[in-house]
């Protein structure tokens, strides 16, 4: 079973910062992890690959240094990872994002399963793995939180709703999103990081992939975003103190006023 | 300090650390308060590729020597002494087959063993021979192309859980300890079966099982060198694992500090912290101090053997006692500077405490070794080379 798993390198803070003038993140001078979602994807490929065999292809689409992250996804038992990058790439908003994937992986032919995390933890759009099964025009099935099988060309799956989950069967190949409840993902192996400071990353730009110049970066992106603002709290909150019994005569007596 | 570790060791260190604070750190209570053997976590270490730095290359391994399993070790025990003595026992199980097994069966073990899909375990000790190892009883009897093994062994660690096990049994009672083999048994046998499950003060995730042999008949080619050798690698074995045990005490000491210290800063009494009282300044200072002077040792003796030295028994001895010995006061002075509630199982001084008496005992007492110490030093006459 073939795997290619779309990874994303965002900015390992919980405190994003926006530049108010060109509304996009601020990216330097922190950290960049993988998306935490994305773990849970290659985690997943891995597995797969333990359970059926064949070989998990990892990729990216974003400036040199994202790399590391590529790296570090063969430290956790990936078998081949490839980076997207391209000045043309700059810029890509959702859809172009997930036409440049699927540019790669037409590239990469070969494959059974697209993985992808649920959505990043910088943009949180989850609009990516659909667009790119979308473009390749084949099955996508989001929120997947357990693999049940996968054989002779198809898979079946559950995926979370919110009341429980649902069993789903789609014909291979096919695209999903994993939410976290699906594994735990492994720490890195001695062999594997030795493997990955060694391994040879090739880098696709946008003519060995085949995409055309007004489909990616901001020419190829229909999103604009007009403006990044935190919402205005419109209600006042209070918190009492004391014990239990005083915090709740404060209460009746608050909502006493209020009736 | 610096001890210029190895791009390797490196990352053995952040790898086993990685290993300790993310996996192990959440669970150690619940483990030891179930006495609950860490499978899960086993299987972690196992796929780090942790057991094969101890196993050589071509039995797919990664050819690491002493000093990175000491860090590995060290690495584990700051986090759970129990999970890490499970690592380690691994280790010392593993010796007799490193250091005097023939090529047939390094190639039937060690690759499993590397790959940390079948545990080992050394089995020397029994009720009548502790300290006294050459008081065991247990024997194997040569009939035809196999030995049948009778006796039982006792306070054995990853008992039950292991699949390989080394086991020390006379095969000829008439020659005491030179009448000692090494054989090689592995779970499943007929007439090998596990007996009473130790109830423990400390290390209690740590698995301590006695092993019974019941007319169980393993084949000749399970024999570990030649007949009568069973002694010469039981010494081996253990002067190769003790920086190991020496190791485990640093990690051990090393929690215990981190804590006390943590504690120390944020616990106040007297309307200050008390890390700002002198007479806690001054354990806190002296619980650092005997901390590094013996992983320098414990680096140092664990250097001597990767070097190739061919007899460390009393620099393994002295590491073993120094680091254990030192393991034993720094953990009882971490519940000191805690007071009250580090006597409680809230917090997780007292069980280091309690994991720390063992390694004083096990491998050797620190008296026993002592005794080796002493031993060699009157042989070179007191001399350094």
């Amino acid at each position: 079973m073939n795997i290619i798993v779309c990874i994303k390198q965002v900015p390992g803070t919980t405190e994003i910062k926006i530049d108010p003038k060109t509304n996009t993140l601020v990216r330097e001078g922190v950290k960049s992890i993988i998306n935490p979602f994305d773990c849970y994807a290659v985690e997943e490929g891995v597995r797969l690959r333990e359970r059926y065999g064949g070989k998990v292809t990892v990729i990216t689409m974003g400036p040199p240094q994202a790399e590391e992250a590529l790296r570090e996804t063969i430290s956790l038992g990936a078998d081949e990872a490839i980076l997207l990058s391209d000045r043309a790439f700059a810029g890509s908003d959702t859809w172009a994002t997930s036409y440049v994937l699927s540019r790669a992986a037409a590239k990469i032919a070969n494959y059974d399963l697209i993985i992808c995390g649920k959505q990043t933890l910088d943009g949180d759009t989850a609009q990516v793995g659909p667009g790119v099964s979308e473009m390749l025009k084949i099955p996508f099935i989001a929120y997947v939180s357990k693999v049940e099988e996968t054989k002779d060309k198809y898979i079946r799956v559950q995926r979370m709703v919110e009341e429980g989950y649902e069993v789903i069967e789609a014909t291979l190949p096919a695209v999903i999103t994993v939410v976290k409840e699906i594994n735990v993902p492994r720490l890195p192996s001695l062999r594997g990081t030795m493997k990955s400071k060694s391994a040879k990353i090739p880098v696709w730009n946008a003519a060995e992939i085949g995409v055309e110049a007004d489909r990616a970066g901001i020419p190829g992106s229909p999103t604009r975003v007009v403006k990044i603002f935190y919402p205005k709290r419109t209600h006042k909150s209070e918190i009492f103190q004391g014990t239990v019994e005083e915090q709740v005569s404060q209460l009746a007596e608050r909502l006493e006023k209020i009736v | 300090m610096e001890y210029f570790l190895t791009e390797q060791q490196k990352l053995i260190k952040s790898i086993a650390r990685r290993i300790a604070e993310e996996r192990i750190l959440p669970v150690r209570a619940e483990l030891d308060e179930k006495e609950e053997f860490p499978w899960a976590l086993i299987k972690d270490i196992a796929n780090a590729d942790l057991f094969r730095i101890f196993i050589p290359e071509q039995y797919e391994g990664m050819g690491e020597g002493s000093f990175a399993l000491v860090i590995a070790v060290e690495e584990l025990a700051r986090a759970c002494a129990g999970v890490s003595l499970t690592y380690a026992a691994d280790a010392l199980g593993a010796f007799p087959i490193l250091l005097y097994a023939s090529e047939k069966q390094k190639q039937q073990y060690l690759p499993a063993i590397a790959s940390g899909t079948r545990l080992t375990a050394f089995g020397l000790t029994e009720s009548g021979a502790g300290s006294d190892a050459g008081a065991i009883k247990t024997t194997a009897k040569k009939d035809g192309d196999s030995y049948v093994l009778n006796g039982t062994k006792q306070f054995i660690t990853n008992g039950g859980e292991a699949e390989i096990y080394t086991v020390i049994a006379l095969t000829d009672p008439t020659k005491g300890s030179r009448g000692a083999s090494a054989f090689i048994v592995e779970k499943g046998t007929p007439g090998f079966t596990f007996g009473k499950k130790e109830k423990k003060l400390g290390i209690r995730c740590s698995a301590t099982r006695e092993l019974v042999f019941h007319n169980c008949r393993v084949p000749k080619e399970n024999l570990l060198g030649r007949e009568g050798m069973g002694f010469i690698v039981t010494m081996k074995t253990l002067d190769s694992s003790r920086p190991g045990v020496g190791a485990l005490a640093l990690g051990l000491a090393q929690g215990a500090l981190e804590a006390a210290v943590a504690y120390a800063r944020q616990r106040v009494q007297f309307g200050h912290p008390v890390s700002s009282i002198q007479a806690v300044q001054h354990i806190l200072a002296n619980m650092a101090m005997e901390l590094e002077a013996a992983r320098a040792l414990v680096y140092a003796t664990a250097k001597t053997i990767d070097s190739g030295a061919k007899n460390f028994t009393e620099e393994g001895a002295m590491a073993k006692v120094f680091a254990t010995d030192m393991a034993m006061k720094v953990t009882t002075d971490a519940v000191q500077v805690f007071g009250g509630p580090g006597y409680m199982r809230d917090y997780p001084v007292e069980k280091m405490m309690r994991d720390a008496k063992i390694n004083q005992i096990y491998e050797g007492t620190n008296q026993v070794l002592r005794n080796v110490i002493a031993l060699e030093l009157l042989r070179r006459k007191g001399l350094r080379e």
